[in-house]
C-alpha cells in the first residue's frame, strides 16, 4: 500500500492576543503540538479525542485552510506545506473536507443544484458535463433529481449531509477529511451516512481522514486509529488491535468510558479525575500526567515519545507502557 | 418490579402546538409512571416529543401556540394540570426539578454562581442568605466540585463543560427534589467527562432516594442508569418495559431498528443495518403506525389501522400490530 498522505511533526499554535509587550515569549494556545501520521491510499485513519485535542485543527492544517506554525505535510509524495496561490488551489482538488454541521456548512441561498457545482464550475468544467455529474452525485448519495432546485432549509438533518458529501465529491478528490461528519444525526439517520460514506469510498477509492469523538463510529468506519490528548497522539495502531489492547492509559480510560447499550455487560470502568488542562498553559513532562492514575516522578519532568508497543505497528507514547500494559 | 407508590403518574398526556401550517402532535398519548429511587428513561430521537413530555410535567410548556390539550400529570397524588402557576412555582424547582442538555446556556452568564444559587435556594427556603451561601457549598461539595466556597464567586464562563452541569446539578437539588428530569444532561459533554457526571448522577440518587427521568437519545446510557425505559417515536410512546427485557427482548421494529443502527465494540459489523427513510413531518402524520413507512415488518393493515397501545407480557407495553390480538393480520404479513 502507498502513503497517500504523510503528516510530520505538525504544529499549530494560536498566538494568544493581549499577552504583554514585553514579555520576553508569546504565549500561545498550542491546539495541535508535534503530529505525525501516514495515511494510506484507500483506507480510512480515524483521529479521535475529546474537544479541544486539537482534531479538527490537525484536519484543517492539513487542507491549509490553516497555515501550520511548523512541520511538513506530503501528499502523494510531494511536501505541500509551502503550497500558496494556484498551486495550492489545484491542489484542493484532492482533498476535501465534509463538515459536522450540516445546517452551517450550506449556503441557505443557493440550491442544491448550484451548492454542489459550485466546485465543478470553479475548476472550469463545461455546462453540460456538469448537469451529468449532478445527476450522477445526487444518485450516488441517495437523493432524487427533483431535489436539484431546493433550498438547503427544505432538507432534513440527514439529506443536508447528504448533500455535502455530493458537494465533497464534486470534483473527484483523493483524500476526503470527514471532520466529525455523523455527530450532529439521530441515530437512525448516523447508520445511513456511516453506510453510505462506506459505499462511497469502495466505488471511488477514497481515502478518508475521519475526524470524530465517538468511538464506536470510528471503530467501525476505520482502519487504523490514532488518538489525540492535548495536541499530541498518544496512541496508533491497528483498529481491532488498538481497542482490544489499548496501551495508553489515557485510551485505557476513553474506552472504559463508553458507556455500552448492553446492559448485561458490566466494565470495569477507569474513571479519570478532573478536566482537560488548559492547552495555552499544558502540564511539563506527559501531558497526561494530571489525570493518569500510574503518573510518577518521570511523567512529570519528561514527555514521553511515540514508541513501538507490539509487533503490528501499534505505538504509543507513555513511560510505562510495559508496565501499563500488564496490569490491564 | 417493586409496588412502592407511584411519586409521579402521567395519564395520556397529549401536548399540542397549534401553528400555521397544521396541528403539531408532538406528544400523543404518553402513560407512565415513576417510583421514588427509581430511574426511568424516555428514548428517542429528534421530534419524538421526549422533551416536550418533561417540559409538560413541568408546566413550562410556551403558550401559545403550545397546549396540554388532554391527559393529567399526578404529582403525589394531584393533579399538576389543575395547579395555578403561583402553585406551580412553589413545586418547579423544590420538589421537582430538571436539568438541561446545555449547561452554558441554562446558566445566567453575567451572575456569578453565588447569586444564581443563592437565589434559588432563597424563593424555595426560608433562611438567611449566609445560611443559603453555606447550603450553596454544601451543595458544590456534594457535586465534587474542588475548592467549593472559593468557586462560589466565579461565573459560568471560568467553569469547563463538566463542571458547569455539576453546577446546574447543584442547583437542581438546591431544595432535595423528590423528582428530577434530566433532559439529555451529558449530550454536549466528553464520554470521560459524561461518565463522571452519570457516576455522580447515580451516588446522588442513592443518597438522596430521588426519581430521575433520563430522557436521552443514547441507548448506551439507558443501557447504564436505567431501570425502566420508555421508547418513543412520533411523539407516541412504542415500548415501555423494565431495562433488561428491553435490552433482551424488544418487540417493538423501531426498538430493534435502534438498537441495530449503532456500531458497536466488539463485534465489527460489515454493515450498520440502518432504518430505511425520515422521520415523519409531525404536521402530516402518516395514516395508521406512525412508523410503518420506515419499518421492515409493516403490513397493509399498518398503513390504515392505529395499532394499540397494549401489555404484550407483563409490565410490557408495545404499540404494533405484530402483537395485537388479532392473530390474522400477523399471518397474513
Amino acid at each position: 500500500m502507498s502513503v497517500l498522505l504523510e503528516v510530520n511533526n505538525l504544529k499549530k499554535h494560536f498566538p494568544i492576543k493581549g499577552s504583554s509587550l514585553f514579555e520576553k515569549e508569546k504565549r500561545a494556545v498550542k491546539a495541535v503540538d508535534g503530529v505525525s501520521f501516514q495515511v494510506n491510499k484507500g483506507e480510512t485513519l480515524g483521529l479521535v479525542g475529546e474537544s479541544g485535542c486539537g482534531k479538527s485543527t490537525t484536519g484543517r492544517a492539513i487542507l491549509k485552510l490553516l497555515e501550520p506554525t511548523s512541520g511538513e505535510i506530503r501528499f502523494n509524495g510531494e511536501d505541500i506545506t509551502g503550497y500558496r496561490g494556484e498551486k495550492l488551489r489545484k491542489l484542493r482538488r484532492d482533498m476535501q473536507l465534509i463538515f459536522q454541521d450540516p445546517y452551517a456548512s450550506l449556503n441557505p441561498r443557493k440550491t442544491i443544484e448550484q451548492i454542489i457545482t459550485e466546485p465543478m464550475k470553479i475548476f472550469g468544467m463545461p455546462k453540460g458535463e456538469r448537469k451529468q455529474k449532478l445527476d450522477r452525485l445526487l444518485e450516488v448519495v441517495g437523493l432524487s433529481s427533483y431535489h436539484k432546485q431546493r433550498y438547503p432549509h427544505e432538507f432534513s438533518g440527514g439529506q443536508r449531509q447528504r448533500v455535502g458529501i455530493a458537494r465533497s465529491l464534486a470534483l473527484d478528490p483523493e483524500l476526503v477529511i470527514c471532520d466529525e461528519p455523523v455527530s450532529a444525526l439521530d441515530v437512525s439517520i448516523q447508520a445511513q451516512v456511516i453506510n453510505l460514506m462506506e459505499e462511497l469510498q469502495e466505488e471511488f477509492q477514497l481515502t478518508y481522514l475521519f475526524i470524530a469523538h465517538d468511538l464506536s463510529v470510528v471503530h467501525h468506519i476505520s482502519d487504523r486509529v490514532a488518538v489525540m490528548y492535548l495536541g499530541q497522539i498518544v496512541e496508533i495502531g491497528e483498529v481491532e488491535e488498538l481497542y482490544a489492547n489499548p496501551k495508553h492509559p489515557y485510551t485505557q480510560a476513553l474506552l472504559s468510558a463508553i458507556p455500552e447499550a448492553d446492559p448485561k455487560v458490566s466494565r470495569e470502568r477507569i474513571t479519570i479525575k478532573g478536566d482537560l488542562p488548559s492547552p495555552s498553559n499544558p502540564p511539563a513532562g506527559c501531558k497526561f500526567h494530571t489525570r493518569c492514575p500510574y503518573a510518577e516522578e518521570i511523567c512529570r519532568n519528561v514527555n514521553p515519545e511515540l514508541k513501538q508497543v507490539s509487533t503490528d505497528g501499534q505505538q504509543a507514547a507513555c513511560h510505562f507502557v510495559k508496565e501499563v500494559a500488564l496490569e490491564y | 418490579m417493586n409496588s412502592k407508590t407511584p411519586i409521579l403518574e402521567v395519564n395520556q398526556l397529549h401536548t399540542h402546538f397549534f401553528t400555521k401550517s397544521g396541528v403539531v402532535k408532538a406528544v400523543d398519548g404518553v402513560s407512565f409512571a415513576i417510583t421514588p429511587g427509581e430511574t426511568l428513561g424516555i428514548v428517542g430521537e429528534s421530534g419524538s416529543g421526549k422533551s416536550i413530555t418533561a417540559m409538560s410535567i413541568m408546566n413550562l410548556i410556551p403558550s401559545p401556540p403550545g397546549k396540554i390539550v388532554d391527559g393529567e400529570i399526578l404529582f403525589k397524588g394531584e393533579d399538576l394540570l389543575k395547579k395555578s402557576e403561583k402553585q406551580m412555582r412553589k413545586i418547579r424547582g423544590k420538589e421537582i426539578s430538571m436539568i438541561f442538555q446545555d449547561p452554558m446556556t441554562s446558566l445566567n452568564p453575567v451572575f456569578t454562581v453565588e447569586k444564581q444559587m443563592v437565589e434559588t435556594i432563597l424563593v424555595h427556603e426560608k433562611m438567611s442568605k449566609k445560611q443559603a451561601k453555606d447550603r450553596a457549598v454544601e451543595l458544590l461539595d456534594l457535586v465534587g466540585i474542588p475548592e467549593a466556597r472559593g468557586r462560589l464567586k466565579n461565573y459560568p464562563h471560568e467553569f469547563s463543560g463538566g463542571m458547569r452541569q455539576r453546577v446546574m446539578i447543584a442547583m437542581a437539588l438546591a431544595c432535595n427534589p423528590e423528582v428530577l428530569i434530566a433532559d439529555e444532561p451529558t449530550t454536549a459533554l466528553d464520554v470521560t467527562i459524561q461518565a463522571q457526571i452519570l457516576e455522580l448522577l447515580a451516588r446522588l440518587q442513592k443518597e438522596l432516594g430521588m426519581a430521575i427521568i433520563m430522557i436521552t437519545h443514547d441507548l448506551g446510557v439507558v443501557a447504564e442508569v436505567c431501570d425502566r425505559v420508555m421508547v418513543m417515536y412520533a411523539g407516541k410512546p412504542v415500548e415501555y418495559t423494565d431495562k433488561n427485557t428491553l435490552f433482551e427482548q424488544p418487540k417493538h421494529p423501531y426498538t430493534l431498528g435502534l438498537m441495530n443502527s449503532i456500531p458497536r465494540i466488539g463485534a465489527k459489523q460489515e454493515k450498520l443495518a440502518a432504518i430505511q427513510g425520515l422521520p415523519p413531518d409531525l404536521r402530516a402524520l402518516p395514516g395508521g403506525c406512525s412508523f410503518a413507512p420506515r419499518c421492515t415488518h409493516a403490513m397493509e393493515s399498518c398503513l390504515s389501522h392505529d395499532p394499540a397501545w397494549t401489555e404484550q407480557a407483563a409490565n410490557h407495553h408495545v404499540r404494533c400490530l405484530l402483537y395485537e390480538e388479532d392473530e390474522e393480520k400477523v399471518v397474513s404479513e
